[in-house]
């Protein structure tokens, strides 16, 4: 039994451990949804024993037969409730050697779930709760924390990720890679929507909550393990922490919002910055440039300016201008609008802008607005800028967003 | 995204529920029962909570040194929270076609009331990536 003086390494341990554990069960037992439920089990037992009674020689095989057990008793519970007559012959049932569990065990599983986990008939709440549990082997407490809802609620949301899953038929196999190819940025999008969640989270409330942002790094690490020529994933990595690399310069000490071109760059993550620069290099030598690469591109110039004011703008403008033709988009407009203004002048960011009023799609978000007020305040139409600041204040759904963009319109109207 | 989904009424509103036929009551009571369920089915539930009706409501501001001076005088005109649910769904739509399910529970008659439920988004905590 070796020593776990503190929760964190367990945690850990936990966390690495439950993918596989749910491979060897779901390949097992063929019922993915019901053995996602037993792994689980099985996480909250060893939460609960091996603080108490150490951790087992074999921590996996462990999990494995709890979770087999939990399965097992399933089945025989299903059956008594079906049939009484045959609980006998169902006791007599001998569970599975674990040596032949582990035997049939593939690297391959936590790819598996990672793509069964964000199909694509989930809804991304879905999914995303359903990658966290399935493959980042967190409690549905934890879960249910990150997203401030009941853990009833959650609980409920990936049993019911699970009900579509089954619902659909997905086999419990490695995607060809002509599938791969097709649903990867299916995974790759809820990868990158943990990650937002918990990176865009206020230090305040991160203290509380579990971190997403670094769950997201940890799960996109693993992934590109799994997949190592796939430069989208190696693309996303370095996105992630190009832009984890900021995090803590991004807010105040009253958790308001410090804009890029006013943070203190003394305090970005250069260990981060470094790993996620040569991460990227080394994915721009494979030649298909994808969103992922191209936003973490963006990022790396940034990060690699000194001051604001030595930001290569004209790279970051070229580089919105490829991400447009590779990945159009409201989102992609806006930003490519800010570079441009930077560029060419306010003026020509306006016009952009201009050609986004009419697209359903953004013509009501407050980023549209914020944006074209920030560049109406850079041509010294003040008035103008302080209306569309108010307007963008009103329409957040975020509270520091909604104080900063206050900020900016009081800031203005006192001149 | 978390919307708070609100029921609101008049004074009269809330004396005239007080008088409901015990069969409105039981048909409201029911309904609302099932209502919750379907929440929590969907996986969307946050809260919910019913107030204390107007007669009970006071305005409280603090007097001179802080201490509370409460004023329960207020004029028909005004409105008053009778309860609330607070969901997380995927779009406003959503939230919207959760608020028209709320808004069929049966009224006096017994029937659907059709009353209005204020849908409005409950913000939160942090901002996003912008990316």
């Amino acid at each position: 039994m070796a020593d776990h003086p503190n929760d964190a390494p367990l945690e850990h341990l936990l966390r690495e451990l439950a993918p596989q554990v749910l491979g060897a069960v779901a390949r097992r037992f063929h019922d993915f949804a019901a053995a996602e439920d037993a792994v689980q089990e099985a996480m909250i037992a060893a939460f609960t024993q091996w603080p108490r009674e150490g951790v087992p020689e074999n921590p996996r095989g462990w999990l494995i037969q709890v979770a087999c057990r939990r399965m097992t008793d399933q089945i025989r519970s299903d059956i008594a409730r079906r049939d009484r007559e045959t609980t006998v012959a169902a006791e007599t049932e001998t569970l599975t050697p674990l040596s032949e569990i582990e035997a049939d065990m593939d690297p391959d599983d936590t790819l598996i779930l990672l793509f069964m986990c964000c199909h694509p008939a989930l809804t991304p709440s879905s999914a995303i709760a359903l990658t966290l549990r399935a493959v980042g082997g967190l409690t549905t407490a934890e879960i249910a924390n990150a997203f401030l809802v009941p853990e009833a609620t959650m609980a409920q949301r990936i049993s019911r990720a699970k009900q579509t899953i089954k619902t659909s038929g997905a086999p419990f196999r490695l995607p060809s890679s002509q599938e791969r190819t097709g649903q990867l940025p299916a995974v790759l999008h809820v990868l990158y929507l943990i990650f937002s969640e918990g990176y865009s989270s206020s230090i305040g409330s991160r203290l509380q909550r579990f971190d997403l942002a670094r769950e997201a790094i940890r799960l996109t690490r693993n992934a590109k393990t799994l997949l190592p020529d796939n430069a989208e994933i190696a693309g996303l990595l370095a996105l992630m922490l190009l832009t984890d690399a900021r995090r803590a310069a991004r807010t105040g000490p009253d958790e308001e919002i410090i804009p890029l071109d006013k943070q203190d760059r003394s305090l970005w993550d250069r260990a981060e910055i470094s790993e996620g620069i040569e991460l990227l290099t080394a994915a721009l030598a494979h030649g298909s440039v994808g969103l992922y690469q191209l936003q973490a591109a963006i990022a790396a110039v940034h990060d690699e300016a000194k001051q604001a004011e030595e930001t290569d703008w004209p790279q970051i403008l070229a580089l919105y201008e490829l991400l447009k033709q590779v990945s159009p988009g409201p989102m992609v407009t806006l930003n490519h609008a800010i570079a441009a203004a930077m560029v060419h002048g306010p003026a020509k960011g306006l016009e952009l802008l201009r050609t986004l009023d009419s697209d359903p799609r953004v013509a009501g978000h407050y980023r549209l607005d914020a944006v074209r007020a920030h560049l109406l305040e850079k041509t010294g139409d003040h008035q103008a800028a302080i209306k569309h600041y108010r307007i963008a204040a009103a329409r957040t759904t975020s509270i520091p967003e909604r104080n900063y963009l206050m900020t900016q319109a009081a800031r203005l109207a006192v001149d | 995204m978390k919307y708070i989904l609100m029921m609101n009424g008049k004074k009269s509103d809330f004396e005239g529920y007080a008088r409901w036929s015990k069969e409105a009551l039981q048909a409201n009571v029911a309904f609302m029962r099932t209502f919750s369920k379907e929440l929590k089915d969907a996986g969307v539930f946050v809260s919910t909570e019913g107030l204390g009706w107007p007669s009970e409501a006071k305005v409280v501001r603090a007097g001179k040194d802080g201490e509370p001076i409460t004023d329960g005088v207020f004029p028909e005109s005004k409105e008053f929270l009778a309860g609330y649910w607070i969901i997380d769904v995927e779009s406003p739509d959503q939230a919207y076609k959760i608020a028209a399910r709320a808004s069929q529970a049966p009224g006096a008659g017994g029937k659907a009331a059709n009353m209005p439920i204020e849908v409005r988004p409950v913000l939160c905590g942090h901002a996003d990536l912008g990316l």
